[in-house]
This record gives C-alpha cells, sequence and structure tokens, in this order.
C-alpha cells in the first residue's frame, strides 16, 4: 500500500502545480522525482521525457505510467496517471459544474499575470542541469543548439529532431566509434 | 449515442496526438467544434483560457470540459455529465497509456543493450534543445506582455522571470514554491 500511495500523491502533487501542461511539468517533476524521491536518476528521467515526447498522448500521463510502471508494474503505472490525472479533472468539473465566473476573475488574472513568466522560467532552468546530465561537452554542444534553432526558428517538429538523433546515435554507435 | 461518440473521439485524440499541449488543441477543436457541434468556438475558446489557468495537461482539461459541457447541451442531467466529463477524460488516457507501459517494459528489459545506450546518447542532449525551444516560444506576448503597450507588465514580468530563474538555479528553491511566490507577487503588484 505505500509505494501506491506514495505514487499516487507524488504524482497529485505534480498535477495539481502544473499549470498550462506539458513542459510546465517538467520542472515540477524534476524535483519530486529526481531530486527528491530519487524515484529515476537524471539520465533516466531524460530518456523518459524524450520516449514520452516521441510518443503520442500526454507528456505527464507517460512519465506518470512509465514511473508508475517501473516499481509495481501495470498497477503502478495505472495509479500514477490516475494521480496526475485526478487533480486537472476535478479543477475543471468543477469549474464546468459551479464556477463560470472564474474564467473573467479579476484576482485569477492578477495571480497568473505573476506565474506565467515564472513558469517560462522554470522550464528554461531545467536545460542547465540536463546539460550536465546529458553530459554536453564542446564537441556535442551543437546537438541541442541546432535541435533548438530547427525548431523555434524554423518551426520543425520536435518528433524529427527526435527521430534523427536517435538513428544518428545508434549509426555513431555501430560504425563511427569502433 | 453521445457517451460513445465521445468515448471514440478522445480516444482517437489520445492516440493521434504527438507533442502534447497545444498540438493537441488543433485536434480537439477539429473534432469538437467542426465535426460535431459538441461546443461553440466561444466555449472551445473559453476551454483554452480555462486550461491556461487550472492545473494539469491541457488534453485532460479540454476531455473534462468537453465531456461534460457536451452533455448537458444535450440535455441530460448534472450527474450524468459529471461521470461523462470523468469518461472522456479517461478515454483520452487509455490507449497512449497501453503503448507507454509496452515501451516501458520494452526499455526496462533491454537496458543494457548497447545499441540503447548509443541512441539515448544522442537523445539526451537533443531533450535540452527540446526544452531550450520550448522555452524560447513561450517568452511571448501572452506571457511577459508587450514592451510598447503596457511597460510596466513587461518590466514586473521580467523582473519575475529573472527571479524565478535565480531563485531555482542558484538557490535550489521548489518550483512549487515558487509558483506560489510569483502568483502571490502578481496578486500584489497588479
Amino acid at each position: 500500500m505505500g509505494i501506491y500511495w506514495d505514487l499516487f500523491a507524488t504524482f497529485s502533487k505534480i498535477g495539481s502545480f502544473t499549470l498550462g501542461g506539458g513542459y510546465a511539468m517538467v520542472p515540477v517533476m524534476e524535483k519530486e522525482i529526481v531530486d527528491k524521491k530519487g524515484w529515476l536518476t537524471r539520465e533516466e528521467f531524460m530518456d523518459i521525457l524524450v520516449v514520452a515526447q516521441s510518443t503520442p498522448g500526454l507528456f505527464a500521463i507517460d512519465m506518470a505510467s512509465h514511473i508508475g510502471y517501473k516499481f509495481r508494474g501495470t498497477w503502478g503505472g495505472i495509479i500514477g496517471a490516475l494521480g496526475v490525472a485526478g487533480p486537472s479533472i476535478l479543477a475543471i468539473l468543477l469549474i464546468a459544474m459551479f464556477f463560470h465566473a472564474f474564467k473573467g476573475n479579476i484576482y485569477v488574472e492578477k495571480i497568473f499575470m505573476g506565474v506565467r513568466p515564472c513558469v517560462v522560467a522554470l522550464i528554461l532552468a531545467p536545460c542547465f542541469t540536463m546539460a550536465k546530465s546529458a553530459k554536453i561537452r564542446k564537441q556535442t554542444l551543437w546537438i541541442p543548439l541546432v535541435c533548438a534553432a530547427l525548431i523555434y526558428i524554423m518551426g520543425v517538429s520536435p518528433i524529427w529532431c527526435i527521430l534523427a538523433a536517435g538513428i544518428g546515435g545508434f549509426l555513431y554507435g555501430r560504425f563511427a566509434s569502433k | 449515442m453521445i457517451f460513445l461518440q465521445l468515448f471514440i473521439t478522445f480516444s482517437k485524440i489520445g492516440i493521434f496526438n504527438f507533442g502534447g499541449g497545444y498540438a493537441m488543441l488543433s485536434l480537439i477543436q477539429d473534432e469538437v467544434v467542426n465535426k460535431h457541434h459538441w461546443l461553440t468556438v466561444a466555449e472551445f475558446t473559453d476551454i483554452v483560457a480555462v486550461s491556461q489557468s487550472t492545473p494539469g495537461p491541457i488534453g485532460i482539461n479540454a476531455a473534462t470540459y468537453t465531456g461534460y459541457t457536451a452533455v448537458i447541451n444535450a440535455g441530460y442531467p448534472q450527474w450524468a455529465a459529471a461521470l461523462s466529463a470523468v469518461m472522456t477524460s479517461l478515454s483520452i488516457m487509455w490507449l497512449p497509456f497501453i503503448l507507454m507501459i509496452s515501451i516501458s517494459k520494452f526499455l526496462l528489459k533491454h537496458k543494457e543493450s548497447q545499441d540503447i545506450k548509443n541512441i539515448f546518447s544522442v537523445l539526451r542532449p537533443t531533450i535540452v534543445g527540446l526544452l531550450l525551444a520550448a522555452a524560447l516560444m513561450l517568452m511571448n506576448v501572452e506571457n511577459f506582455g508587450s514592451p510598447t503597450q503596457s511597460t510596466f507588465v513587461f518590466i514586473v514580468s521580467l523582473t519575475i522571470f529573472i527571479f524565478a530563474f535565480i531563485g531555482t538555479r542558484l538557490f535550489k528553491i521548489h518550483p512549487i514554491l515558487m509558483i506560489l511566490l510569483c502568483g502571490l507577487a502578481g496578486l500584489l503588484i497588479y
């Protein structure tokens, strides 16, 4: 029971505090799962990020199911996924049912004007901790930079970057590093 | 049968969505507004706005809201709509979940494979690039305000951004605490 509850509680916490979804979950997950709980090493965390990014479905659900699965098989996965989705379902349901005024609320808007730039900073910050774990050196610094430029400037889908990098890594390992 | 249609549509959205979040919104809009007329364009815009100010993945938010509103609009009572909201949210999750569990199984089994190790050694720097691109794309008018239209909001946003970045990087402040602090700052300043 202990680990199930721990999985559920941790992922509920992650689900409750990620506003805007997607990448906003990364810094909170990194802190909770890697730094606090030690459920994954930073390398493992990044590996799952890549997998979650290149498979269909929601990022957060993918992450939660993988981590849950790693500890307690399929049930662990289900508990993790429900944990991360639960607060969100509840919040929207309550808003849809009772609080039609929520979206136009001036105080809510004020709070979010403060939170939005903060979330951008929170997404930027893990780039540096992860760069260390990814063992980015002078020779490999071009990989994240080219990848970010392709996506940001040229509008290339991240999927293509992941695909190219995966094939590149496979071929490099097979032929070039011998 | 609206419940079955919601289930099928959101299962489809779940499995055909790559990249998550905002990429999902256009897909949802196409199905929910253009094809099935479950929501009006205005109601859909509301979902996007509400999603940005509520916790959780946007896909789940949209699924919950649509599941509820579509059933209410069809004339069902509130309890049926609430049930439909939960059902629709689970519809978007179940197929990707099964896929992810299969991938997890595979990865945990072949962790020691040299090919897998090589692939991930290049994928790890790539994910850093992906995150960097995501952060850059979010540095926009919606999140920071416009420097020409309202200089005050822009400067406050920039200050919060720098403060949050230094706080998490150098002082290792927990991101959740950081979000709460910045929300409080917004409430007090604006």
